[in-house]
């Protein structure tokens, strides 16, 4: 059974807006189609991740979509890049690749995107509403945006973003549709310790946990105190959204669409329900824990990239110290919340403490970092799980308070270690 | 010899190879390298494995958005898989996979299976699949 299609999205593949947008509307129904949609929907906006270099395809594809000047449909943000444009020597990559995924990112500007260049366009002044059709892509994104904010965007890949975001369609399916947003699998928090529980340490190994664990279900989380700051809900998608497939997830008390279990649950009975306990997050955590005695080489934060909340955080637990010397500590974040860490005040007191900044980009998906020796520490699930692949470095998951001690001790500081143990 | 039928078809197109089981869902993107075809995911129990021209039967897709792009690009650079056979489809993959067919001509096919089939694949060695859906196993 195809896409059914209105007379609009008829003329665009018919070439009403040109040949590329022609080529944008092909994609959406054969999308729609592969997804099994039977009408398409207006969206209000678009964040877009394929200006992220993989090879010349990607090229490829946003010249031809460009062939004619097209333009973009809706508001349309752009993803991390491959550069750090505010201090493009920091490239360790050969020029050839430079100049290929410059040409990528100038191919999205010109097709009307905003140069964002961020993973977390839910930290950008204007975001989705509750309820708001969007198409976003990126997976940390997608998951904030369905889980936090409420607004409904299907777990879109590269290219379909911006067909969606020039053509201003998208398919009737998947996560825009109420069905699909039914939260199945119960995830009851056992008996933890309170320190745990308290603090940011759980959510990102939770994450890894749950995206493992649920398969393509909808996790629902029970038993996080109610009103879970944005900062920790972000941590959980980006890791369950590393460990798994997951685009959505539910924690009762604390996101718009799980004020009870039961209104998470669409008042239907859960396929399953899990107790978490002490034991299985600290497998999880084992996973992607350092391992002992390893020289330090670097502390990477902010994957997603760093809230003015988190750039607080790390301005206090910092408190006035420095980085030591044998260490490098990155944090990666978007120019937007860089420029408001300023306005606050804070940016003189991090680049005083050594704090190194990554703007436009990642330290786990191009090679920006400096060479070191050693174990990279880092507070992300997301990091420690594709940096090995990606960048080719040993990499290790800690709270954000041992990445700080850490950074500032020039060694492996594990203070934390026992808040993964039994209570009892 | 069995001939079986896909659930669906969610990408269309023809394959002929070995088989390839991904025990858990592999992210294409940092877990696939589109310029060797290998699988790089250091935390994946078929870490090492090259997926070029294999027909790979995984439960599901994973992660990130990513994959559409890496999909396409081994698709270009002549890498990728033959053919994907999974229980849930996974639109990050198929969207790579059509993007492939209209930048290149070079459809990835993409069949969603049920358990029994499914089943049954990852046990067979050699595997042919059809544009109608037709999925027919060596052995």
């Amino acid at each position: 059974m195809a896409v059914s299609l209105e007379p609009r999205d008829q003329d665009l593949l018919e070439g009403a807006r040109g040949e590329g947008v022609a080529l944008a509307m092909r994609v959406v129904v054969r999308v729609a189609d592969a997804m099994g949609a039977e009408a398409l929907l207006d969206i209000s906006g678009a964040h877009i991740d394929s200006c992220l270099y993989h090879g010349p395809s990607g090229v490829d594809f946003v010249e031809r979509l460009a062939v004619d000047g097209a333009t973009v449909a809706v508001p349309s943000t752009l993803n991390v890049s491959s550069l750090d444009l505010a201090e493009p020597g920091r490239f360790r990559g050969s020029a050839e690749f430079e100049a290929d995924a410059r040409r990528l990112m100038d191919g999205y500007v010109a097709l009307g995107c905003a140069p964002t260049w961020t993973c977390a366009p839910y930290q950008l002044d204007r975001r989705p509403a509750f309820g708001e059709h969007v198409a976003w892509a990126e997976s940390n994104a997608i998951v904030f945006a369905n889980s936090v904010l409420g607004a409904r965007t299907h777990r879109y890949g590269d290219f379909i973003d911006i067909c969606a975001a020039l053509t201003g369609r998208a398919p009737a399916a998947g996560l825009h549709l109420d069905e699909a947003r039914r939260g199945s699998v119960v995830y009851e928090l056992g008996d933890l310790r309170p320190e745990l529980i308290d603090s940011d340490a759980l959510a990102p190994v939770l994450g890894y946990f749950l995206g493992a664990d649920c398969g393509v279900e909808i996790p629902v989380i029970v038993g996080l105190p109610e009103g879970q700051p944005e900062y920790r809900l972000k941590a959980l998608g980006a890791s369950a959204a590393s460990s798994g497939g997951v685009g959505m997830f539910h924690a009762v008390g604390s996101t718009p669409e799980a004020q009870t279990l039961d209104i998470a649950l669409h008042d239907r009975p859960p396929t399953r329900t899990v107790t978490v306990t002490a034991q299985m997050l600290r497998a999880a955590n084992d996973r992607l824990a350092p391992p002992p005695g390893q020289q330090l080489g670097a502390v990477c934060l902010g994957t997603p990239h760093y809230s003015v909340a988190e750039f607080e955080r790390l301005h206090s637990l910092l408190d006035g110290r420095r980085v030591d010397a044998s260490v490098a500590l990155y944090v990666n974040t978007s120019r937007a919340v860089w420029h408001e860490v300023q306005l606050r005040g804070w940016a003189d007191d991090l680049i005083e403490a050594g704090v190194r900044i990554v703007q436009d980009t990642c330290t786990y998906i191009t090679p920006v970092m400096d060479p070191f020796d050693g174990l990279a520490l880092t507070d992300s699930a997301k990091w420690a799980h594709y940096a090995p692949g990606n960048v080719d470095v040993e990499a290790a998951l800690a709270p954000i308070e041992d990445c700080v001690e850490s950074a500032v001790a020039g060694a492996v500081v594990r203070r934390t270690a026992a808040w993964w143990e039994d209570p009892r | 010899m069995s001939e079986l039928a896909a659930e669906r078809v969610v990408v269309a197109g023809e394959a002929d190879g070995p088989v390839v089981v991904l025990e858990e869902p592999l992210s294409f993107w940092g877990g696939f390298d589109s310029s060797t075809g290998q699988v790089i995911d250091v935390h994946h129990p078929q870490h090492g494995v090259n997926l070029t021209g294999a027909v790979v039967v995984m439960a599901s897709g994973r992660g990130s958005s990513s994959a559409s792009s890496v999909i396409a690009e081994s698709a270009r650079a002549g890498t990728s898989p033959g053919a994907l056979i999974v229980r849930n489809s996974d639109e990050i993959l198929s969207t790579g996979a059509i993007v492939a067919d209209e930048l290149y001509g070079r459809p990835l096919p993409i069949v969603e299976v049920d358990e029994a089939t499914f089943a049954a694949c990852v046990r067979a060695i050699r595997i042919s699949i059809y544009v109608d859906g037709q999925i027919r196993i060596d052995r």
